[in-house]
């Protein structure tokens, strides 16, 4: 080994707790970036293979009835490779040990089993038999909240008719990875799930022998998507076709590719965060041993030891904590990713989900925490090669210090020698302080960021279930019935008001672009369902035109003034030009408001409901649920408590899981950003310390000079860390924002808090550990090495 | 022919014309020479003696490489190093020169004998650690890092670093500043032999006159000119020397 090298190793043990921090911190952007790349990448390859495995569909529509003989003409349709026929029907079912009703789709697949569009994968159990009328098999996630076994027998109301089913299998379909029902926000895996059944049970039930209602299609490679919708919109339209839609619209892969989306987000923007601290933090470290190391550096100048060879040289030390840091990190994020895609097994039901590494990810991950260590180390090993061997010889001139501002103001008096030192020290060099509370700031930042879902969970069910959502249950009928139901609900048990809503499937477009919505008449002066803004601003819908989120207007390229075409996928399917009135800004959906009045217009009817909201007596609770099931005209009932729970249960927790290991992140970054920090101002002063200590000085005071600067500079750094966190934030919730979701904008005071109080702790437990380095200064051996 | 006249005859090593440099010190400009003119020739041990601030450490940065100067020339050999770059300055002082400093300049992380391997692994034709420790009498302390040596030990260390590489020239810049009087000599001593056994060209600075006479040729500064060059004719062996 070259004695270069040595002095490299020497160097690198000497310094090894600042390296350390650092390369803590590069681990941590590393293992951020694995950990989500390859949770992003698993899933992705996951939910590819699954969807090619059992030939999820590439359009989906639904129909009245239409005759089986239908499907001949759709598939000459250009572009259509293939196609299944289907009958789906949403039925209310009453589930052992489950109170309330729960509300079912359920699905009709062939009588014997043979591969069909959106096939089912069977975990457990088997397909039924044919002929065999009372055997079903459900969903895995129902059956999981359930605790529904194989075996297990389950009531249904179809078509007003009380039937019995046996479970012989729990099995998943790719049509139904994120399990959730119509116009519901939120999973509610006890009360919604999918339930696949022999098609002659549904189609004697339903009087659909010889017709269906559902249509599943996958396109031949190349082929113009928005044609064959068109097209099969055409041949449908007579059998009241309401439409037929793409992948982009189905509800399971829209949430699917949401994630996604928020996977890829956070999977860029939170390790960039982190390794532009590494980066700092190299650089800081790097270049202050530069600084401290400029008579060493003229002496390999002096014999002939190039820049290059000197440059490596530190560089080399910057390496060793990327090197370290990196390894560690990619270790530690494929852990994490694996459990991460472990956690994305409870919400989005597959098959198998395989982790995927990828050694395009790792790679990646290599070349950015090397690349962020270059960035950091560059200047400060720039500067050691501009050392002008003769200059560097010379010891650096002493600092120009002179009173400073706070002195020529006049405050000197109030404040000791120490205190005195300390601010001129800041202020001689106010670009090194400035560095320093930058880099705390950021420490603040990132914890800000790390407790965000926090806030964000908090804001939105509060918002949800508070605010904007006030009923105790929502129930939804079959199909529209006139206002005078509103009555009928009345009089079930337990129901203490009603407030009925009407809402239509529509598809809105303007242009060329096009959405499919469900449009909702709005009661003016709604007890308990408001239009609320994200500010929390309860909205009247305007009496004339629509109002829809800006997500959708933008979706569709429409402002407030547009007029949209708006088709209406019920009934007869009228079409109407309707003027966008206003944007509203909502956390969810593409959402679109119209005055219920205004809504009968449109539809031409004398003011039908497609359901209503309830307030329950929770004394009658019981009775309610044991009417609302034997009620055939309701096809469903939610409960806002339950739905608050469920999200509790699974959402947040889930969250709680990515808040701890970003918050163990921030806090690893606070700590060696104050540690470091406090260590390099310790070495720059060692001299200077142990000569007041020779001078009398005792070490309580000591220390207090050179901690009180890393106080000053900590308590600077955590207001420009709040204004960093909250810049942080807008970008990250940007970045989030999808047609789904958008995030809301909140930094609570807990949140502050928290940043504040960690980032003090870590400044506390930094100045023990120097402190005690103070404590061991050698003051002969200090006093007898040269200036 | 004695010694001296040999010495004067040869073309010289080093030849300097018309030398000044001019140092932006913070606010102040400082003129450490002016108009030096200088010739060093082969094998030749000389003193510069001069003051604190008489430029003579200037001159020999100067002369090493290390620094160029604001106007005049400097040649060594068929070099021309007062309009090297960078890059010829580092393969001048690689090639040709060593340096020993005042405050010894040891790596504080690396032992004697991989202080002087720091050298050696860059230089075309080095003696082993070894061997240029024995020179300087450390073979003792070969594996010690220069935190466990005396000031004289480092000083030596740091001559036997500048002579391990078989340097053409070796530049000493205030070698027993530092130095007690005892260990002064040691080091001098040291210094008399490498010159002589190795015919080193070899310039001493100092600011203690009674160095001077162990000199071939003693070069005096003041104010950042030349004011006097004198040959001794019997140089006095480090032994000799008091102060």
């Amino acid at each position: 080994m070259t004695a270069l090298n040595r002095k490299l190793l020497r160097d690198v043990y000497h310094l090894r707790g600042q390296l350390i921090a650092a390369a803590m911190v590069v681990m941590c952007g590393v293992a951020s970036f694995v950990t989500m790349r390859s949770a992003y990448n698993s899933l992705l390859t996951t939910q590819q293979t699954y969807y090619n495995e059992y030939r999820f569909a590439d359009i989906f529509t639904n129909v009245k009835r239409a005759p089986e003989g239908l499907t001949e003409q759709i598939r000459q349709i250009p572009g259509v490779a293939s196609l299944n026929t289907r009958i789906v029907v949403g039925v209310t079912l009453d589930v052992p040990g489950l109170n309330e009703p729960a509300t079912g789709l359920m699905v009709s697949m062939p009588e014997r089993r043979q591969p069909v569009l959106n096939d089912l994968f069977i975990r457990e159990g088997r397909y039924f038999e044919p002929g065999r009328n009372d055997e079903i098999l459900v969903s895995e996630a129902f059956a999981t909240a359930n605790n529904l076994q194989v075996g297990v027998k389950i009531g249904a109301v179809i078509n007003g008719a009380w039937q019995e089913f046996t479970i012989v299998g729990i099995a998943l379909s790719p049509e139904y990875v994120y399990e959730i029902g119509s116009a519901a926000m939120l999973p509610d895996n006890r009360r919604f799930g999918v339930l696949w059944t022999n098609r002659e049970t549904l189609a004697g039930a339903f009087d659909m022998r010889g017709a269906f209602n559902d249509l599943s299609i996958t396109l031949a490679h190349g082929a113009d998507e928005a044609e064959v919708i068109a097209q099969v919109d055409e041949r449908l339209k007579p059998y009241g076709g309401i439409g037929a839609y793409g992948r982009k619209d189905q509800t399971s892969h829209v949430f699917l590719t949401s994630e996604l989306q928020q996977l890829q987000t956070s999977g860029t923007a939170v390790p960039i965060i982190f390794l532009g601290v590494a980066a700092f933090l190299l650089h800081i470290v790097l270049s202050r041993l530069v600084r401290t190391q400029r008579d060493q550096v003229a002496v390999l100048k002096a014999f002939g030891y190039s820049n290059i060879s000197i440059g490596l040289h530190y560089l080399g030390m910057a390496l060793v904590a990327v090197v370290v840091g990196g390894i560690v990190g990619v270790l530690l994020g494929m852990w994490a990713g694996s459990a991460m895609t472990e956690v994305y097994a409870q919400f989005y039901r597959f098959p198998l989900i395989r982790y995927v590494a990828g050694a395009g990810s790792l790679s990646v991950a290599v070349l950015i925490s090397g690349g962020s260590a270059l960035i950091g180390a560059i200047s400060a090993v720039r500067s050691a090669i501009k050392l002008p061997p003769a200059e560097a010889m010379r010891p650096e001139a002493p600092a120009r210090f002179k009173p400073g501002l706070i002195e020529r103001i006049g405050f000197q008096k109030l404040l000791s020698t120490s205190s005195r030192m300390i601010l001129r020290s800041l202020e001689r060099n106010p670009m090194k302080a400035l560095l320093s509370t930058f880099g705390i700031a950021l420490s603040v930042a990132i914890l800000i960021v790390g407790r965000y879902s926090a806030d964000a969970i908090d804001v939105l069910t509060n918002f949800q279930f508070e605010g904007a959502q006030r009923e105790d249950a929502t129930v939804v009928f079959t199909n529209p019935r006139p206002s005078r139901a509103r009555y009928d609900l009345l009089s079930l048990p337990g129901v203490l008001y009603a407030e009925p809503f009407r809402a239509v499937p529509a598809t809105l477009s303007f242009g060329h672009r096009s959405k499919r919505v469900g449009i909702s008449g709005v009661e003016p002066g709604g007890e308990l369902r408001r239009i609320m803004d994200m500010d929390g601003k309860v909205q009247d819908v305007p009496i004339t035109g629509m109002m829809v989120t800006r997500q959708l207007g933008e979706a569709v390229g429409a402002m407030p003034g547009d007029t949209v075409r708006v088709e209406i996928l019920e009934g007869n399917q009228k079409v109407r030009k309707i003027v966008v009135s206003r944007f509203i800004e909502e956390f969810v959906g593409l959402n679109a408001y119209v005055d219920a009045g205004e809504l009968q217009n449109i539809l031409e009817e004398g003011g039908s409901i497609s359901g209503a909201y309830l307030r329950i007596d929770q004394k009658m609770e019981d009775e309610f649920n044991e009417a609302v099931k034997k009620t055939p005209a309701i096809s469903g009932a939610t409960f806002r408590r339950a739905a608050l729970n469920s999200f509790n249960e699974t959402v947040a927790q889930s969250q709680n899981i990515s808040r701890i290991v970003m918050i163990f992140f921030a806090c690893v970054i606070a700590i060696g950003v104050l540690y470091n920090s406090a260590r390099i101002s310790l070495s720059e002063r060692g001299r200077e310390l142990a000569s007041l200590r020779v001078l009398g000085f005792r070490k309580g005071e000591v220390t207090f000079y050179l901690l009180g600067e890393q106080a000053v500079l900590t308590l600077l750094a955590l207001p420009l860390g709040y204004g960093l966190g909250w810049l942080m934030l807008l970008g990250l919730v940007k970045g989030f924002e999808s047609d789904l979701f958008r995030f809301p904008l909140v930094m609570s005071a807990k949140t502050i808090a928290f940043a504040t109080l960690v980032t003090l702790g870590a400044a506390l437990i930094s100045g023990f550990l120097v402190r005690r380095r103070i404590f061991q200064l050698d003051l002969i051996e200090v006093l007898k090495t040269r200036e | 022919m004695n010694s001296e006249e040999a010495i004067n005859q040869s073309t010289p090593v080093f030849s300097v014309r018309d030398v000044s440099k001019v140092y932006q010190m913070g606010e102040v400009e400082v003129r450490a020479l002016q108009d030096v003119d200088l010739d060093l020739y082969e094998g030749e041990l000389s003193v510069i003696l001069g003051a604190s601030g008489s430029g003579k450490s200037t001159l020999l940065n100067i002369l090493g490489g290390l620094d160029t100067p604001t106007t005049g020339t400097v040649r060594y050999r068929d070099h021309t190093l007062h309009d090297a770059d960078d890059s010829e300055l580092t393969r001048f002082r690689r090639e040709h020169v060593g340096f020993v400093f005042q405050f010894y300049n040891l790596i504080p992380s690396l032992t004697a004998r991989e202080n002087v391997r720091l050298v050696t692994d860059v230089a075309v034709n080095p003696m082993d650690a070894a061997e240029a420790l024995a020179m300087v009498g450390l073979q003792e302390r070969i594996d010690h890092f220069p935190a466990q040596l005396s000031g004289g030990e480092q000083q030596r260390v740091a001559i036997a670093r500048a002579i391990a590489k078989r340097p053409d020239v070796l530049l000493c810049d205030e070698p027993t500043g530092a130095l007690d009087f005892k260990t002064g000599v040691l080091v001098l001593e040291v210094l008399e032999r490498v010159n002589r056994e190795l015919g080193t060209t070899t310039a001493v600075i100092t600011h203690n006159s009674s160095i001077a006479d162990m000199a071939d040729r003693v070069i005096r500064m003041r104010s950042g000119k030349i004011v006097e060059v004198e040959h001794n004719e019997t140089k006095a062996s480090p032994a000799e020397l008091e102060w």
